[in-house]
């Protein structure tokens, strides 16, 4: 009997051993450095999927070395662990799908689901879509993957003023129109949102991105009101693409119980994306530039400012695409990415003098793509910041190394 | 190996000398004079530890409504009104208000600090209507913890050798009442249940622990087992902060290294600083210092020059704001140091707010602003030529 059992054993496990043979992997490719449309950018990642399982995998990684340094004060070496992210999708049916997007960030302690949601189709022009949605205000939330972009760091615009990546459960629906060399999109989602976290924080400024931390917005609403986000993009196949969007709602908790706590204030968030290419020399150019109108109690402190503004401008000039170091079409490109934001628009009430509170940030940068999926990147970031006082600014600079890539 | 191999190659030797020579293409570090922020030379390994416990404290901890914020309150954290532990600026100045009694009681419940700003949902204090007020520029930081061991004896024979002085000026020190978590220093001057006090704009608080404690509380209402009283409600509530960290911030004012002049051989600034003493100045704005005994052996013992005399002056009626702390009068206010004066526009944006309220936008027009007892000076001062004025300036400036 126990010889049966093994054979039995040794049966299933040489069969097991065939099924995870990787040549019954199929791996179903997306060119990630040449872009879609934004919004087809959680779609437009290289997955891997076993033979007729509707099932795909895959993921992404980051890792990177920086030596940088703020007014003599070095951080030394550092080595770093960004994250590491796995998607699952899944072919439900012909127009039913699920895409999710797992993240793991080390440093933050955190293993978050930043998007995992059901698309319908009905028709090209209108899908439907639920779950745990990535809010479509600029570009870089919903294309945030590191192999897409030659910098080791996110742009500090869409990380620490606009909330990437931010993602909220709700449902919407979203499409696509096609016309000759023309793509017209549009998403319109509700969902939850944010809370008073977004000026009541630890930074000491208006910042969204506290909101993040309050994982219950997943299960139950801050204030039961729905924050609205919405975009429409233009995309012309020769010029490329152009994106305006909206994200705004009410966030703070201005009733429990029945009982009024506060008055209702409002959060507006507009964002302008664009990429486009210079086909002669093939340079290309993708930016986002967002404002932010938070109602803040005029009784609350200054510090706390009711205008941002700001954002980023990548420019990626490739110099070389030729056979290197045994990679095919592997690129060698040139970069540069502007940065500014304003993390207090306005005046003091005191002095009739600008609040500061401003940040700014030229990275020169050297990439490069041994294939389309991968990354390897070298930054030197130059960097200015200003208090709220604009008393002279602090200097930070030193180069960052950087590897990405999808799997 | 044909010309892109090389490229590449080069490239990663660039990357690699990059690398080796990172800290040279990093920004280099400002002057140690031209800061304010950074400890006093030779504290220990251990009092460093704690130096940079309290910077933690001062400069990292932003206080929310979670963390006990309020509800009402003037800052959101201790480093919001001392940037980079220099001068404050009008949107971090404080506003007291109202009269004390003579057990140091205020007219009002609600007092003396205005709560000018409140979390979403409340409401702020108001002034009350008709009610005397001052307003209070925060201070520098640096060299607090030398001022704090200044001996009452030298304290004392400072205002004593005002007594015959010719210019009518005179001084004292503000006796004051202490509230009771103040240890009281051994052989510590006293008349009656008042003891002699000398931070603050009135020299009201007695040291470092007490300027603390007021500033958690009166200033970001925050609750500590030292002062438990809430200023929304103004009943005891739970500690908001602990003692741990009360004590590391305490230490780390105390350990802020003492601002250093510059361009002291600089012929105009020495000839300045000749005509500051030649018409009084120095009267009161007393260059040199000393500290007595401390536990910090980097601060025991040492001369250092704050240009102050700790003392409260009548800076007479154009000064006087009807508002007033302990024994000081309401146009009495307390010599302010001039130490660290050249950088407060590194602090206030760039500009001068000078004087207690920060009424003054120039070093000339602060001087011009003086009165009472040191009107015969500030005549003199008047009448240096304009460019015997411009030295007296550059020596300021260069404090």
């Amino acid at each position: 009997m126990k010889i049966l059992i093994l054979a039995t054993l040794l049966f299933i496990a040489f069969n097991a051993q065939a099924q995870i043979d990787t040549t019954l992997l199929r791996r179903t490719t997306a060119d990630t450095s040449k872009r879609k449309m934004n919004m087809d950018a959680i779609y437009n990642r290289p997955m891997l999927q076993s033979g007729k399982l509707p099932v795909s995998l895959g993921g992404y990684v980051e890792a990177n070395y920086q030596h940088l340094g703020t007014d003599g004060i070095s951080e030394g070496h550092q080595f770093q662990f960004r994250r590491l992210t796995l998607f699952v999708a899944s072919t439900i049916s012909s127009r039913i799908k699920f895409l999710s997007e797992i993240e793991f960030e080390p440093a933050d302690k955190e293993i978050s689901v930043e998007f995992a949601a059901v698309d319908v189709e009905f028709h090209p022009l209108f899908n439907l879509r639920g779950g745990m949605i990535v809010n479509p205000i600029g570009a870089f939330n919903q294309n945030h993957d590191g192999p897409k972009w030659e910098f080791t760091d996110r742009p500090i615009s869409a990380e620490k003023m606009l909330p990437a990546t931010w993602s909220n459960a709700g449902f919407g629906v979203y499409g696509k129109y096609y016309q000759n060399r023309w793509l017209l999109g549009y998403e319109l989602y509700l969902t939850s949102g944010f809370d008073n976290t977004i000026i009541e924080n630890e930074f000491n400024r208006t910042y969204l991105p506290a909101a993040k931390a309050n994982a219950e917005r997943f299960e139950e609403s801050n204030n039961g009101e729905p924050l609205i986000t919405a975009k429409v993009a233009v995309k012309n196949t020769r010029f490329g693409e152009i994106g305006f969007s909206y994200m705004g709602g009410i966030y703070n908790k201005y009733q429990e119980d029945g009982f009024k706590l506060d008055d209702k204030r409002r959060l507006d968030v507009f964002a302008l994306d664009i990429n486009t290419r210079i086909s002669k020399t093939g340079t290309a150019f993708t930016g986002e530039y967002a404002w932010i109108f938070v109602n803040v109690p005029d009784t609350y402190s200054q510090q706390f400012g009711n205008k941002q503004h700001g954002g980023f401008l990548d420019i990626v000039q490739p110099l070389l695409k030729d056979n290197l170091l045994g990679w095919r079409n592997a690129v060698l490109n040139l970069a540069c990415r502007l940065e500014y934001v304003d993390y207090n628009v306005g005046r003091f009430k005191e002095t009739g003098e600008n609040i500061g509170d401003e940040i700014w940030s030229i990275m020169p940068a050297i990439s490069f793509r041994p294939n389309p999926q991968t990354v390897f990147r070298l930054n030197y970031r130059f960097q200015k910041q200003r208090d709220i006082f604009t008393n002279p600014a602090v200097n930070t600079a030193g180069f960052s190394f950087g590897i990405s890539t999808y799997f | 190996m044909n010309k892109n191999h090389f490229a590449v190659i080069g490239l990663f030797l660039l990357l690699i000398t990059i690398i080796i020579s990172c800290q040279k293409l990093e920004p280099s570090a400002p002057a140690e004079d031209s800061i304010l922020d950074g400890p006093v030379e030779n504290l220990t390994s251990a009092q460093n530890i704690q130096h940079l416990a309290g910077d933690v404290g001062f400069n990292g901890q932003v206080f929310t409504a979670a963390t006990g914020l309020g509800p009402v309150f003037v800052a959101t954290s201790c480093g919001s009104c001392h940037a980079g532990d220099g001068k404050g600026h009008p949107f971090t100045t404080l506003t007291r208000f109202g009269k004390n009694d003579s057990l140091g009681r205020n007219e009002f419940d609600h007092g003396p600090q205005l709560q000018e700003r409140a979390l979403p949902g409340y409401a702020p204090e108001k002034l009350p209507v008709g009610t005397s007020f001052a307003k209070f520029t925060p201070p520098i930081n640096s060299g607090l913890g030398f001022i704090e061991l200044v001996s009452e004896d030298d304290i004392l024979a400072m205002a004593a050798g005002n007594f015959n002085n010719p210019d009518g000026v005179r001084g004292h020190p503000n006796w004051s009442l202490l509230p009771t978590y103040i240890k009281i220093r051994p052989g510590s001057e006293n008349q009656g249940n008042r003891y002699i006090t000398r931070f603050g704009k009135k020299a009201s608080t007695y040291n470092l622990l007490h300027q603390t404690i007021l500033a958690y509380n009166q200033d970001m209402g925050i609750a500590s087992s030292f002062d438990p009283s809430d200023v929304f409600t103004l009943l005891d509530t739970d500690p908001e902060i602990s003692d741990k960290i009360v004590r590391e911030v305490v230490f780390y004012l105390q350990t802020l290294k003492a601002p250093i002049q510059r361009d002291q051989h600089n012929s105009d600034v020495i000839t300045g600083k000749d005509l500051f003493v030649q018409i009084g100045c120095e009267s009161c704005h007393k260059q040199t210092l000393k500290t007595g005994i401390s536990p910090v052996s980097a601060l025991e013992n040492k001369e250092f020059h704050p240009y102050t005399d700790l003392l409260v002056h009548d800076m007479g009626p154009g000064l006087d704001d009807g508002y007033t702390e302990g024994s000081a009068k309401t146009s009495e206010w307390r010599t302010a140091p001039l130490w660290g004066l050249g950088l407060a526009p590194k602090s206030q944006g760039g500009q001068f707010f000078l004087l207690h309220d920060g009424r003054a936008r120039s070093i000339d027009e602060a001087i011009r602003m003086h009165g009472g007892e040191a009107l015969v000076i500030k005549n003199r001062y008047n009448a240096l030529q304009e460019n015997e004025k411009q030295k007296v300036i550059k020596f300021l400036n260069s404090l």
